[in-house]
């Protein structure tokens, strides 16, 4: 019996919230006094996973499997689970993740509880803190089955560092071709972008900004920050800009480090997609914007004055810092 | 073709969420209740199927009857029929399994539900559904086309899109991008009218035993001071995005 961890990669290389999931993995295992063993598909370096915590890494290298596949990485980590007897499953909550946690669960008759944000209060029983209700209240769920899958929410427990000895063992799971029903035609990504799941920082614009003839120093500010850029409901709706960047309860989630928005008045649906961010900076010329009072750090004024100073500002400090 | 929309009834998104019970149960007191927003994109792409491709919409839900109000402007909107399993959603699991047994009676081509409920934000009944009936799966779906029993399906991934084919019986769990927002419809008065005479079938549950359960809620902790700072003196908040916030 141990904690069995997956241990997402891309391009065979773990990603920080990947190290995150492992030290979560190592905190439940410690409190039922057992081992963490990860499962890891076509990535490298896996020793590093030993640094937080992993006790054995079951390596699995399949050219089929280079591409994500939801049912088939679905029923690798099913096998490895089976093959180490283990009682927690343990996931991130990556859009990969979520799309593989709910067929990883039926498969091994699991119980699954998502967006997970700390370590179990219990163990015997099994209850886990998980946000709900898009951030505006938590959950304490029991999860009643033998099997049980945990899905952990980014930013939410942190990397902790824990030396072990991490053994590598290859495995070979079975697949049929029921786990490739599904043909991946083509892939649209841009590959020099932060995306805002991945960024510990997002810049983001409101229709205060007026139009998108004016985002240049927002994307400076990003730039800058090595932040990923997001936007309101109305922006993107607008079409100032791309969807991808809408952000909020019907858009996408941002559970970042530091989020800075700028010319958003903080209507309840955009607080409900980025409150669960560590830190939130806001900047509007109204006082009296709700924003302010979900906001850690508040600057009033006009964004236009504001922005680029505060740009020049946080280069200054760089370049004397470095 | 056969679809099914499975539809959450879920709060308003500008509802105020509050717990009673000793923090046991959600306050429904003073809450609207409307179709989960993922779920209304999903209707609306269902709609375009009917009208341009020939299709009838069943639409279905997991709930008590304070949920009828719900499916009826469902119907409004344009669905053929609806489909109450009469037991109060009490887990992912639970669900799935009560959907699984409509989909199967009703032996649907295509299945469209939500990427994610926005009051339990479970984010796992579409997936446990289609695992459960062998149907294949594509999340967080943003565009959708079914041509003689293929579909081709496009997924939001981190950072981009990826284009998927497949064949049905398929489960998508859709969102915003299925159809645009300015393709939404408010169903007018001839459908409300209409919805009145549509068939809304209560079916009895299957006996299932849920997998998890909610023990307790708690709201957000009350956040602390907001510190601000004067536009001429930036300089703090520089310092003290890089010694307290650890941006840089
Ligand atoms: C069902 C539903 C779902 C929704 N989902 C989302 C969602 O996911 N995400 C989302 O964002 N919204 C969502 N909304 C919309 C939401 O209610 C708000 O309308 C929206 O967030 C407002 O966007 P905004 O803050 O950019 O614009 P506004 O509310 O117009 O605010 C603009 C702000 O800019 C400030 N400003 C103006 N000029 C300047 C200046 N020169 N310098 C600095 N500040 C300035 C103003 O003081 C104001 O506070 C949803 C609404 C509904 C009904
Ligand atoms: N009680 C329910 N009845 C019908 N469909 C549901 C129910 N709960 C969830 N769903 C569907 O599953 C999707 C995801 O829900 P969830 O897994 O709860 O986040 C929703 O968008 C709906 O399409």
């Amino acid at each position: 019996m141990s904690v069995l961890v997956y241990t997402e990669s891309e391009n065979g290389k773990f990603k920080k919230t990947t190290y995150e999931t492992v030290s979560y993995a190592k905190g439940i295992a410690e409190k039922m006094g057992t081992s963490v063993t990860a499962v890891a598909i076509n990535a490298e370096d896996h020793a590093a996973l030993g640094k937080y915590g992993a006790d054995k890494v079951l390596t699995v290298s399949n050219d089929k499997l280079n591409k994500f596949n939801a049912e088939a990485y679905a029923d690798v980590i099913a096998q490895a689970a089976k093959k180490e007897e283990a009682k927690v499953v343990v996931i991130g909550q990556s859009a990969n993740d979520k799309y593989l946690a709910p067929l990883l669960a039926v498969e091994l008759e699991a119980g699954y509880a998502s967006n997970v944000v700390a370590l179990p209060e219990s163990t015997e029983p099994f209850q886990v803190k998980r946000s709900a209700f898009t951030n505006k209240g938590f959950n304490i769920t029991e999860i009643t089955t033998a099997v049980k899958v945990v899905g952990i929410a980014k930013n939410a427990y942190g990397l902790k560092e824990n030396q072990a000895d991490a053994a590598v063992e290859a495995f070979e799971p079975t697949l049929g071709e029921e786990d490739f029903a599904i043909n991946i035609e083509s892939v649209d990504k841009a590959t020099n972008k932060v995306t805002i799941a991945d960024a510990e920082i997002v810049v983001s614009g409101g229709r205060g900004l007026k139009g998108p003839e004016n985002w240049g120093m927002i994307e400076d500010l990003a730039e800058t920050l090595g932040a990923a850029l997001a936007c309101s409901k109305p922006v993107s709706d607008m079409g100032w800009r791309p969807h991808e960047e809408h952000v909020g309860q019907t858009g996408k989630p941002v559970a970042s480090n530091l989020y800075i928005a700028i010319g958003i008045s903080g209507a309840i649906q955009h607080l409900a997609g980025v409150n669960a961010s560590k830190h939130k900076l806001v900047i509007n010329n109204d006082a009296d914007a709700p924003f302010f009072k979900a906001a850690d750090y508040g600057v009033v004024g006009d964004a236009f004055e504001i922005v680029p100073k505060l740009t020049e500002k946080i280069k200054a400090f760089k370049a004397e810092n470095n | 073709m056969k679809i099914l929309v499975c539809i959450s009834h879920v709060p308003d998104t500008t509802s105020k969420i509050n717990f009673t019970d000793n923090d046991t149960k959600f306050d429904t007191n003073g809450v609207q209740f409307v179709i989960n927003p993922n779920d209304e994109f999903g209707l609306t792409r269902a709609m375009w199927f009917k009208e341009k491709q020939g299709a009838s919409v069943d639409v279905v839900n997991v709930g008590g009857k304070e949920t009828e109000s719900t499916l009826r402007k469902a119907l409004a909107i344009g669905a053929d029929n609806a489909i109450r399993v009469d037991t109060p959603a009490t887990d992912g699991f639970q669900v799935a399994k009560q959907l699984a047994k409509v989909a199967k009676d009703g032996n649907y081509d295509l299945i469209i539900a939500g990427r994610e409920s926005i009051d339990y934000n479970g984010g796992m009944v579409p997936g446990m559904l289609a695992k459960l009936i062998g149907a294949n799966f594509v999340n967080t779906c943003i565009g959708l086309e079914v041509e003689d029993g293929k579909a081709t399906a496009i997924r939001e991934i981190e950072g981009g899109k990826e284009t998927l084919t497949t064949d049905l019986p398929l489960v998508v769990a859709g969102q915003k991008g299925i159809v645009e927002e300015s393709d939404l419809r408010i169903p007018n008065m001839r459908g409300i009218m209409m919805a009145r005479k549509k068939p809304l079938n209560v079916v009895e549950p299957e006996q299932i035993d849920a997998q998890t359960k909610a023990v307790k809620f708690e709201k957000p902790a009350p956040k602390g001071e907001t510190k601000m700072f004067d536009a001429d003196n930036l300089d703090e908040l520089v310092e003290l995005l890089h010694s307290d916030a650890k941006a840089f």
